[in-house]
């Protein structure tokens, strides 16, 4: 096997790793203290803003307004409808401005 | 468990696993672009076609897989490159350490061949689901199904494809997952202490992007927010801060 498919391979297992550990670490304790409680109902917010904050960052005009009009349907809409409204307008910008 | 257990459970299980497919759909169709990107992406960097396939098959993560890729392309230490992809990932520990509170009613197998399939939209919804009802293994399963074969056939067409692609960056393909993960975050808005969170984590993540550099923003930004919550909570029911 090619250097690659054992990459890949490895990468594979810390994925499954992520995805598994912390049930399993988790499990372990009985009950859950009310901070930890807090903290972990906090991980999508924080976990998914690190996904879009940095990244907004290194955007122009087009991908501020995309994002600005995504987050606004969210607001009344669902999912599908902001995603294709932001898209929408990064497309229409991208090809415009 | 024996057959005629199964037959009795049989249509509640195959209801259950149809309405988890309709929430998979709208993640099928939002992640095609990024799905097909990737294999796009992936022969352009020398990968073939069922490296490709084997990556999106047993890493089933497209922001590590993106990153993996980058990385491929340089010379890098190949246990700098699992690392960087674990970096990206690390955030499934916390989907996963959530989640499990809720599924204690799985079997030990379900919850090590269901958590395979924890992506950011899995858990979102699932999350979700397990709130308002409930979340059943069949459930779990109905979604991410599509999701998971759909991810895999995009990864071979993207990279059978890839080069026919004229103009990516004008159908926006870079900033889509951007304004997908917006979405996900706004889905969280009624959660206590959302807005402080956010803030924190958006403050703090792009702090570590340009100090510290990518993945590690995503894993730095996210402590901060979660600390933040865990601070601004009282340690005991009835205490004040």
């Amino acid at each position: 096997m090619s250097a690659t498919v054992w990459i890949i391979l490895a990468g594979a297992v810390a994925t499954y790793l992520s995805r598994i550990g912390g049930h399993l670490v988790l499990s372990r304790f009985e009950r859950i203290h009310p901070r930890v409680e807090a903290g972990l109902n906090a991980v999508p917010a924080a976990v998914l803003t690190t996904l879009v904050a940095p990244v907004a960052t290194t955007g122009g005009p087009a991908e501020w307004a995309a994002l600005i009009v995504a987050g606004i349907v969210a607001l009344r809409g669902g999912l599908s409808a902001m995603f294709v409204a932001g898209a929408v307008v990064l497309i229409v910008l991208r090809n415009t401005l | 468990m024996s057959t005629a257990e199964l037959t009795e459970t049989q249509p509640d299980r195959r209801r259950e696993f149809l309405d988890g497919m309709r929430y998979g759909l709208p993640v099928l169709l939002a992640s095609m672009p990024f799905g097909l990107l990737f294999g796009a992406l992936a022969a352009q960097n020398g990968m073939s076609v069922g490296e490709a396939v084997l990556m999106s098959a047993t890493v089933f993560a497209g922001a590590s897989q993106m990153v993996g890729l980058e990385l491929f392309g340089q010379t890098i230490a190949p246990w700098l490159i699992v690392l960087s992809i674990f970096a990206v990932n690390f955030r499934h520990v916390l989907y996963s350490a959530a989640l499990g509170r809720r599924v204690t009613h799985w079997t030990p197998f379900q919850r090590a061949f269901g958590f395979f399939f924890l992506t950011d939209p899995q858990y979102a919804e699932g999350e979700k689901k397990a709130l308002n009802g409930g979340l059943s293994f069949a459930w779990f399963m109905g979604m991410a199904t599509p999701i998971y074969i759909f991810w895999v056939v995009e990864a071979g067409i993207g990279a059978a494809f890839g080069n026919l692609v004229p103009n990516p960056h004008a159908l926006g393909f870079d900033f889509l997952l951007p304004i997908y993960f917006l979405g996900l975050v706004m889905d969280f808005r009624k959660r206590p202490l959302w807005l402080p969170v956010v803030a924190i984590s958006a403050a703090v993540s792009i702090a570590a992007f340009y100090l510290v550099g990518s993945p590690w923003h995503v894993s730095i930004g996210a402590a901060a927010g979660i600390a933040l919550a865990a601070a601004l909570t009282p340690a005991k029911r009835g205490a004040s801060l």
